[in-house]
């Protein structure tokens, strides 16, 4: 395609109505999952930044640049935004709101007004919790769980944070309840349930845990906001209250929250991993099913993030067996995966590179899980830096992978221009270097010892404290250096077709940018499989 | 399709349905609370619930099953087209969602009158049992009020529609959704009226 023929037809990005009001009064889905993507993108660039402030801190031992009271505002926002804004929202109401409706047939969500009003939401949540900061007490020094008493007790502006929490978690819910009514309702002819493509399916999981583990949060934010306004007492023991509760409450929602971060991005390594293989996903309707069981065996483990607060030994025996039923489903993706690579004609292109990072780092964030699933070795490790390595490994190893790979994957198709290819693989590259030094490096001190959140430590870790700071310099400059590439490739880089993979689901078969109305006057018939390459002539 | 304003009916029922899940959710917090601190302090909770004027929570538990059966009744009218008795009934169950707010103003206030409220006093005086009982008492009759006022609001709205003739005979299901929130505020009510005010009685 040449310059000229691109600048006449930029689809959805120049049809309607011109201006930033044309954007954010649209409620064209494409349009909002631009509106969220950006507004995501830049929120984990706020929060990566915070994050290479708190590295900072750590790399010597006592106060390098900051008093401790600030070091516990900065690893609160650093969780706050990372979880609230950038991790939950992330795939499903970026790229889900960007590519589902597209990929199941559609012109639209089922219900593109209260889309609109999601996103509405998801940016007063974002401004209210920005608010927080320079307001009331001071910015929120709970860490991102707002634990009682602390959070009942402190100074610090919490309720306000509450608020946006709760806000936040609306805009999520209704973003669920949008996504599952639009995927009962508004696939194609043809669009079979064991036609949609996997990506779909796992922002289908994805919403019924949104729909029904979200309210349990905001009820649990609530109390926390009228325990601090009125003294309610729920959760204090002089009235009788248990602190525990809070923390039951909390994980109720958390706990089912991680599986939200992570499905989708399990789902966008389920679609890539075929295209770039170029063969069928192997074990379709198994990925399929371990996306559902996953969805509901995770919301049986809550109570495994509290073995050292106090429960029964008898909860702590069945919350631990639970837990490891989970590495089930999670399991059975790997294997469908790499089996799907098995004698492939692969192509290592950014998408899958990011893809197959994921698979590797997420499964070894998951084997860690483990380790903290096991009650006996959780009690060795329980609040130690090992917990944050494992965590970021499978949620920065897995989710923000997985993200990635989305945004090289989708966004040529989004605004029909390829990003730098060399550029980004050695973007990838330095990420993955990177990534491995600064989480190994945590995993290993906190075996050791190291507790998480302390803003000082003894000076036999310093070591590895230093490595996993240089580690955080590296991926700081891979992820820069990604964003760079990709944002440059949005409006500068090289006009594509329809379809630059060689994918055989839906969103490859219009034109890139995709025009407004999706697929013109007739819906599209589906008469194959979204991974059946030879049907779709890619083969 | 093309060309033509999208519209499903069922879509937009299903979708409310969900909704409902949540909110049901939304109270459940609160209800596994309840059975965790019932558990806990059994006694307590009989002798502080025996405090509660069941008066006052039978009566407003019938003014809100009378305001239900009159939504139901309401969104059989339109669809047969009877848009004034549809109008005149919705004017009824505002009108018992107002007397259930003020019914309940006046039992708070008497409660209030006594000294019991959250951080009252009074109640870090009360053994903790009866303290948990009474705070959890507020919140939920509380976040339950307050759906109360935005079920009535949506009922409002509603009627605005209907009175333009955006909700009609031939596409009442925002009639039916907003009759079905109501119907939930209604039946969280029927869980609510029993647990507090008829325990053990």
């Amino acid at each position: 395609m040449t310059e000229q023929s691109y600048a006449a037809d930029r689809g959805f990005l120049s049809t309607g109505r011109p201006g930033i009001l044309g954007w954010i009064f649209s409620t064209d889905h494409k349009r909002i999952g631009l509106l969220y993507l950006w507004c995501i993108v830049t929120f984990f660039c706020v929060g990566m930044l915070l994050g290479l402030l708190i590295r900072l801190e750590l790399f010597s031992p006592g106060a390098d640049i900051m008093t401790a009271q600030t070091y516990n505002a900065a690893f609160t926002l650093h969780g706050v935004i990372m979880i609230f804004l950038f991790i939950i929202p992330g795939i499903p109401a970026a790229f889900g709101n960007l590519i589902m409706p597209i990929q199941i047939g559609a012109r639209d969500v089922a219900f593109p007004r209260l889309n609109l009003f999601s996103w509405w939401l998801y940016v007063t949540g974002a401004a209210l919790a920005l608010t927080s900061l320079f307001t009331g007490g001071g910015p929120p020094d709970t860490g991102w769980t707002f634990y009682v008493p602390f959070s009942a007790q402190t100074s610090t502006n919490v309720s306000l944070a509450a608020i946006a929490v709760f806000i936040l978690g609306f805009s999520s819910i209704l973003t669920g309840l949008n996504f599952v009514t639009t995927i009962h309702r508004l696939r194609t002819q043809g669009m079979t349930w064991m036609r949609i493509p996997l990506f779909t399916w796992s922002l289908y999981a994805t919403a019924w845990i949104q729909i029904l583990a979200t309210p349990v949060l905001g009820i649990t934010v609530a109390l926390l906001f009228v325990e601090r306004m009125l003294g309610t007492g729920l959760f204090d023991p002089n009235l009788g209250g248990d602190p525990i509760m809070f923390q039951h409450l909390f994980w109720i929602y958390s706990h089912p929250a991680v599986y939200i971060m992570v499905l989708p991005g399990m789902g966008v390594v389920s679609d890539i991993v075929p295209v770039f293989a170029r063969k069928p996903a192997f074990g379709y309707k198994a990925i399929v099913v371990s996306s559902l069981a996953i969805a509901f065996a995770g919301s049986l483990v809550w109570a495994h993030h509290m073995y050292t607060s106090g429960m029964s030994d008898t909860a702590v025996l069945v919350f631990s067996f639970l837990t490891f039923i989970v590495a089930i489903p999670s399991a059975i993706k790997v294997f469908n995966w790499l089996a799907t690579l098995y004698q492939g004609s692969i192509l290592l292109d950014p998408p899958l590179l990011f893809s197959l990072s994921f698979i590797l780092l997420f499964t070894i964030g998951g084997l860690t899980g483990l380790v903290l699933g096991a009650a006996a070795t959780d009690i060795h490790v329980h609040d130690t830096h090992f917990v944050v390595g494992h965590f970021h490994f499978t949620m920065f190893g897995g989710t923000g992978m997985a993200f990635f790979a989305a945004m090289h994957y989708w966004l040529p198709k989004i605004y029909g221009r390829m990003y730098n290819k060399a550029v980004a693989t050695v973007a990838w590259g330095i990420i993955f270097i990177g990534f491995c030094v600064t989480y190994i490096s945590m995993k290993v001190v906190g075996m050791m010892g190291m507790p998480r959140r302390y803003f000082d430590y003894v000076p036999e870790f310093t070591g590895l404290n230093q490595l996993a700071t240089i580690g955080s310099w590296i991926l700081g400059i891979g992820l820069a250096l990604m964003f760079y590439n990709v944002i440059r490739g949005c409006f500068k880089g090289t006009p594509v077709e329809a379809n630059p993979w060689g994918g055989a689901s839906l969103e490859w078969q219009i034109p890139s940018p995709p025009p407004t109305e999706n697929f013109g006057e007739d819906d599209p018939v589906v008469t194959h499989g979204p991974y059946d390459f030879k049907a779709a002539g890619i083969l | 399709m093309s060309g033509h304003e999208h519209r499903d009916d069922v879509g937009a029922r299903f979708g409310m349905w969900l909704f409902l899940f949540t909110e049901v959710l939304l109270f459940g917090g609160l209800f596994i609370l309840y059975a965790v601190y019932l558990h806990r302090y059994p006694h307590e909770f009989v002798t502080a619930g025996g405090e509660l004027n069941v008066w006052f929570g039978g009566g407003n538990t019938l003014v809100l099953l009378t305001s239900s059966l009159c939504v139901a009744i309401a969104v059989t009218a339109l669809q047969r087209g009877n848009t004034t008795l549809c109008l005149r009934l919705l004017g009824v169950t505002i009108f018992c969602a107002a007397l259930f707010m003020v019914n309940k103003g006046f039992e708070w206030s008497a409660k209030i009158g006594h000294g019991i409220y959250p951080g009252s006093a009074h109640l870090h005086d009360l053994p903790p049992g009866e303290a948990v009982f009474f705070n959890i008492y507020y919140v939920t009759t509380g976040l339950h009020g307050i759906h109360v006022i935005i079920g009535a609001a949506v009922l409002i709205w509603t009627m605005v529609l209907i009175k333009k003739g955006r909700v009609n005979a031939g596409r009442w299901v925002m009639l039916e959704n907003a009759g079905l929130y109501w119907h939930l505020v209604d039946l969280i009510w029927i869980f609510i009226f029993p647990l507090y005010y008829l325990i053990l009685h």
